[in-house]
């Protein structure tokens, strides 16, 4: 194992959580996000534009020399954490992780790949890596894609987060030279991108066809570049859901202090302050969890893949429960469409299977902790 | 474009290089090969090395307690002896910080140093038959005569009090106020007239706690800690203590309970079972997220910035104690089923590591109950973090001697 984690938040990140809170605070309340989810542009991209640009959030894990801010995971987490809260419909996981941390996995020197990473950085376009939501670290290489020796790709992806909304997609497929990373455009032809009835409204999914479609296999590429991009993912992922699920305590503490049954204010009941106090417990060690994973993967550190297990073994299960409770402990009104308790449900349970289960997660742990199975 | 946010600076431009300075200059004069335990140690605490964010002449040096780490690690490369801190928990973790807080010039002076070093071991005379999770309605009387206090009363569950030479005690010395404001704190001599100690056998077999009974003991008016019936605030400085008080160091990864399950998980294959498997793996994650949760309490601490987390991390802590022994029990199979022994012993310390399983799993029983229950620390988070009202009390503004019993 190696050094202890800095567990805390810097000055700068503290900053940064302001800035990211207060354009939230500003330009999306829980009603708004409502209100869109089912409309016809799911995604806020005016909202993104503003953090994307404004605040230079597509560019943080971007060096600077290639037009970001050079910043690391630490800040990437902090920025999760604000728009897991505010369940905000944009597609920083897709863009700004994903497709992100998969091109810094390829030859950062190379042109193509240097211009694509600048192109996300600035917020002109929106990007995303193309393998099913679900997929986590640790899993083989996807087989559903083919390549010929001139790139053009061959088959399909199912269940991709943020590709209704990206310009480009960043496509794992096997070509003559091996697995590799293919970057197209997503207007280019033979490019079918179909959003799918997302269980999270505010992380839409969509399948992804290849049917002849002309794409660059781009340099350095190949399953690091991937298994890379989704270890970042997954211990991002984990800072979004702590999120969530301090959101979820917050409004349930609050509404609790507030409603009033039986003559009392209904928060006053034991039954259901300790069932608060559970709450409160799993997220403050899921915050811990996920701040390791989160210096882990900003320093480099060899303990990144056991630090981001850990982290998602746990974050995934308390942003369920914590979310869960939300509901029950809100009751009818928490049963409503109205009330945005629902959004966070939503967002927990799907980003539960998101980039690995839970269980996935300890199976990889098993190895990496030398815990092996039974027989 | 990351800062760190580790305070290392103190006063007097004290960092860790000063520090390290201040220690090889201190092992250069001390050599821990040659010189006896006892004045090692107390030459320890006369040149602040013993805990530096202490104030000088009291142990310490006034420095962040973050550097407290670079004098352990330098010390104990030196091969220095320590302080046996887990022999003497209750004085370390609760006495010193509330004597430090509430304790006269003399007290300080005459009480911390055998503390620290050992010489003295102290206990805490809180419980009592009648008053455990609601302490504050104890009925332990001390009633004032001159310059001293005579106290009756009955203490129960007093760990150590077998070996303790001090006690930190509460007792009632004005029970025609409410039960919180008739209380008052005080240091009590073990070996005092009237002081009896009788051991109780635990479900362990072994006797670590005692019922103490206090018949006429005088206690000189020097030894009350703060203010005639404040005593229910001075005490609260003690039990925040006990609750937060986190090893000094961090702990390694598998440093718990969970070490012990996954050596012999790695070791014994035979006995792996695909159910314990899942659970094992469960309880190894929620193992590392409460040993980095307490890290993080740690970290927080260090900057001066004590975070509300302290109050849960007993709760997982008792949670998981339990938990992983009582896997350990069910890997072992046939083995579980036997014990070391049931002779009543007096251990000095909780010796978690130096038993078997079934120790293991009886003993952490103890961990949701000893200082502060789960249930009353859940009480406290709701209250305290999250600020959600209290259950409606009948206690709260009646007499101490009008209260139902
Ligand atoms: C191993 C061990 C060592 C100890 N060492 C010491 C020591 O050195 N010095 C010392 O002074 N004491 C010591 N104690 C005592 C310990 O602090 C008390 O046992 C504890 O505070 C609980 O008090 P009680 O046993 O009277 O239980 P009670 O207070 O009678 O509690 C009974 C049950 O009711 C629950 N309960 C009580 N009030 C509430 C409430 N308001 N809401 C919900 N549930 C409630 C409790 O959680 C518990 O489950 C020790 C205890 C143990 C087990």
């Amino acid at each position: 194992m190696s050094a202890t984690p800095d567990l805390l938040y810097s000055d700068v990140e503290d900053d940064l959580r302001a800035t990211v809170r207060d354009v939230l605070t500003d330009r999306c309340p829980a009603s708004a996000v409502l209100a869109r989810c089912e409309s016809d542009e799911p995604y806020d991209l005016g909202l993104w534009r503003t953090l994307a640009a404004g605040s230079g959030l597509a560019g943080l894990l971007v060096p600077e020399k290639l037009g970001g801010a050079g910043a690391s995971a630490r800040e990437a987490a902090v920025v999760l954490e604000e728009l897991g809260g505010a369940v905000a419909p944009v597609p920083f996981l897709g863009s700004a992780v994903l497709a992100t941390t998969a091109l810094l996995g390829c030859d950062p020197q190379d042109k193509r790949v240097a211009r694509l990473l600048e192109d996300l950085a600035s917020g002109a376009s929106v990007g995303t890596l193309a393998v099913p939501l679900t997929y986590g670290p640790g899993v083989s290489f996807p087989q559903t894609v083919r390549a010929d020796a001139d790139g053009v790709l061959t088959g399909t992806v199912t269940s991709v987060a943020d590709a209704a909304v990206a310009d480009v997609l960043l496509i794992p497929a096997t070509g003559p030279e091996g697995p590799g990373l293919y970057a197209l455009a997503s207007d280019t032809p033979g490019v079918r991108v179909a959003p799918a009835v997302p269980l999270d409204l505010t992380r839409p999914i969509a399948d992804v066809t290849l049917d002849g479609a002309r794409a660059h296999r781009l340099a350095g590429s190949g399953p690091a570049a991937l298994e890379g991009a989704l270890l970042a993912g997954a211990g991002l992922l984990a800072s979004e859901q702590v999120g969530v699920a301090q959101w979820c305590l917050d409004e349930t503490v609050r509404y609790l202090g507030e409603r009033r049954q039986f003559g009392r204010v209904v928060g006053s009941f034991q039954a259901l302050k300790h069932r608060l106090a559970d709450v409160w417990l799993e997220v403050v060690s899921a915050r811990a969890a996920a701040r390791a994973a989160a210096d882990a993967l900003a320093t480099g550190s060899p303990d990144a893949p056991v630090a981001v297990a850990v982290a998602q073994a746990y974050c995934s299960t308390a942003a369920v429960h914590a979310a869960e409770e939300c509901v029950q402990l809100h009751a009818g009104i928490g049963m409503t469409w109205e009330h945005p308790a629902h959004l966070h449900l939503k967002r927990a349970k799907s980003s539960e299977l998101a980039l690995g289960t839970p269980g996935h997660h300890r199976t990889r742990l098993a190895t990496l902790v030398d815990l092996p199975a039974a027989g | 474009m990351t800062t760190k946010t580790t305070a290392t600076t103190g006063r007097g431009g004290l960092d860790a290089e000063e520090v390290r300075r201040r220690v090889r200059a201190f092992l250069a004069e001390h050599d821990p090969a040659t010189t006896d335990r006892a004045a090692f140690l107390r030459a320890r605490f006369d040149a602040g090395l013993a805990w530096v964010h202490f104030p000088e002449g009291l142990g310490g040096l006034g420095a962040p307690r973050a550097l407290q780490s670079v004098v352990d690690a330098e010390l104990t490369a030196a091969g220095a002896p320590d302080n046996d801190p887990r022999r003497i928990g209750i004085g370390l973790g609760m006495a010193a910080p509330t004597i430090l807080r509430f304790g006269t010039e003399e007290q300080k002076a005459r009480f911390l140093r055998p503390l620290w070093t050992g010489e003295e071991v102290w206990c805490q005379l809180f419980s009592e038959p009648g008053a455990g999770s609601d302490l504050a309605g104890l009925r332990t009387r001390a009633v004032r005569d001159g310059d001293a206090w005579t106290v009756d009363g009955q203490k129960v569950w007093t760990s150590n009090a077998h070996n303790a030479r001090w006690a930190i005690l509460i007792a009632r010395t004005d029970p025609d106020v409410p039960k919180h404001r008739g209380i008052t704190y005080f240091v009590c001599d073990m070996t005092a007239p009237g002081v009896e100690v009788r051991p109780l056998r635990q479900i362990t077999g072994e006797a670590e706690f005692n019922e103490v009974f206090l018949t006429d003991v005088r206690i000189p008016d020097a030894h009350r800690l703060g203010d005639e019936g404040d005593g229910w605030r001075v005490a609260q400085t003690t039990l925040m203590n006990e609750r937060v008080a986190i090893g000094g160091g961090a702990v390694p990864r598998e440093g718990g309970m969970i070490g012990v399950a996954a050596t012999t998980w790695r070791e014994r294959p035979e006995l792996r079972t695909p159910g314990l498997h899942d659970r094992l793996l469960r309880l190894w994650v929620d193992s590392e997220v409460a040993r980095l949760t307490a890290e993080r309490v740690r970290q927080q601490l260090a900057v001066g910035a004590p975070g509300p987390e302290g109050s849960g991390l007993k709760l997982a802590f008792a949670r998981l104690n339990q938990a992983v022994s009582g896997l350990e029990v069910e890997l072992l199979g046939e083995e579980g089923l036997r014990y070391h022994g049931w002779e009543m012993t007096r251990p000095e310390t909780v010796d978690f590591f130096g038993h078997d399983a079934g120790y293991r799993y009886l003993r952490a029983k103890g961990n949701s109950i000893e200082g502060g229950t789960s249930e009353i620390l859940r009480n406290i988070v709701a209250e305290r973090v999250l600020g959600l009202p209290s259950e409606p009390r009948i206690d709260k503004d009646v007499a101490w001697k009008d209260l139902p019993r």
